[in-house]
């Protein structure tokens, strides 16, 4: 039923968020979740739905990263144990 | 105005990505109606353009949109998108029915053009929101957040 393309980004997006969770530097979870917004991009472009994708690709990837990048700025880098 | 940013290589990059941003953000709003894209999304890339240069040049003014003028810019995104639906709507038509909008057109082009011109609004109004967040969010020396 699925294609092994969408099953192989599906997996990694598990793993990009499982990832974005644990680490507990706040900038690398920042990285790690913009791969969680590019692998979902890659995702939804392997279902069709291009337009999506594409405002994934653009919002979650790029604005949103920064925007939290900035907000990481006003805080601690570290999450306290 | 052709002072280095900051490392050469902030520079060179910027330089190089910052004018295909613009122009792909362009593509994107004209050819949305046929391929993936429109208003919401190159109003985005606009915006990622303007703040790519203010992370690398690290204070703002120097290029791009002040502040006051990205307000200006979403006020006025979003009064063309409400211009141009309550035309529609004051020469007998819906709201947003593009085809009733008096121009020496046939419905097919009226329609086309009206909904660039919503997708113009789009833009405007989505560029001036995302600068005026990040503006808000950085909140440079000097000035009240």
């Amino acid at each position: 039923m699925m294609e092994p393309l969408a099953t192989v980004f599906l997996v990694l997006l598990v793993a990009c968020g499982v990832a974005a969770m644990a680490v507990s530097d706040l900038l690398a979870a920042v990285v790690v979740f913009g791969a969680f917004s590019f692998f979902s991009a890659l995702y939804f472009a392997t279902l069709g739905a291009l337009d999506v994708a594409f405002t994934e690709a653009v919002v979650g990837a790029a604005m949103s990263a920064v925007f939290v990048v900035t907000a990481v700025f006003h805080t601690t880098r570290r999450t306290k144990a | 105005m052709r002072a280095p940013f900051g490392s050469p290589v902030l520079d060179a990059a910027c330089r190089l990505l910052v004018p295909f941003l613009l122009l792909f953000a362009l593509y994107v709003l004209v050819h949305g109606h046929d391929s993936p894209g429109g208003g919401f999304q190159s109003g985005t890339l606009l915006a990622g353009a303007v703040i790519l240069v203010r992370l690398v040049r690290g204070h703002p003014g120097g290029w791009g949109l002040e502040r006051r003028a990205a307000l200006g810019l979403a006020c006025g995104g979003v009064g063309l998108y409400a211009a141009i639906g309550l035309a529609s709507l004051v020469f007998g038509g819906h709201y947003l029915d593009y085809s009733a909008l008096p121009l020496p057109l046939a419905a097919a082009s009226r329609r086309a053009l009206g909904i660039l011109g919503i997708e113009v609004g789009v833009t405007l109004g989505v560029t001036g929101v995302l600068v005026l967040i990040f503006d808000a969010l950085v909140a440079w020396e000097g000035e009240e957040a």
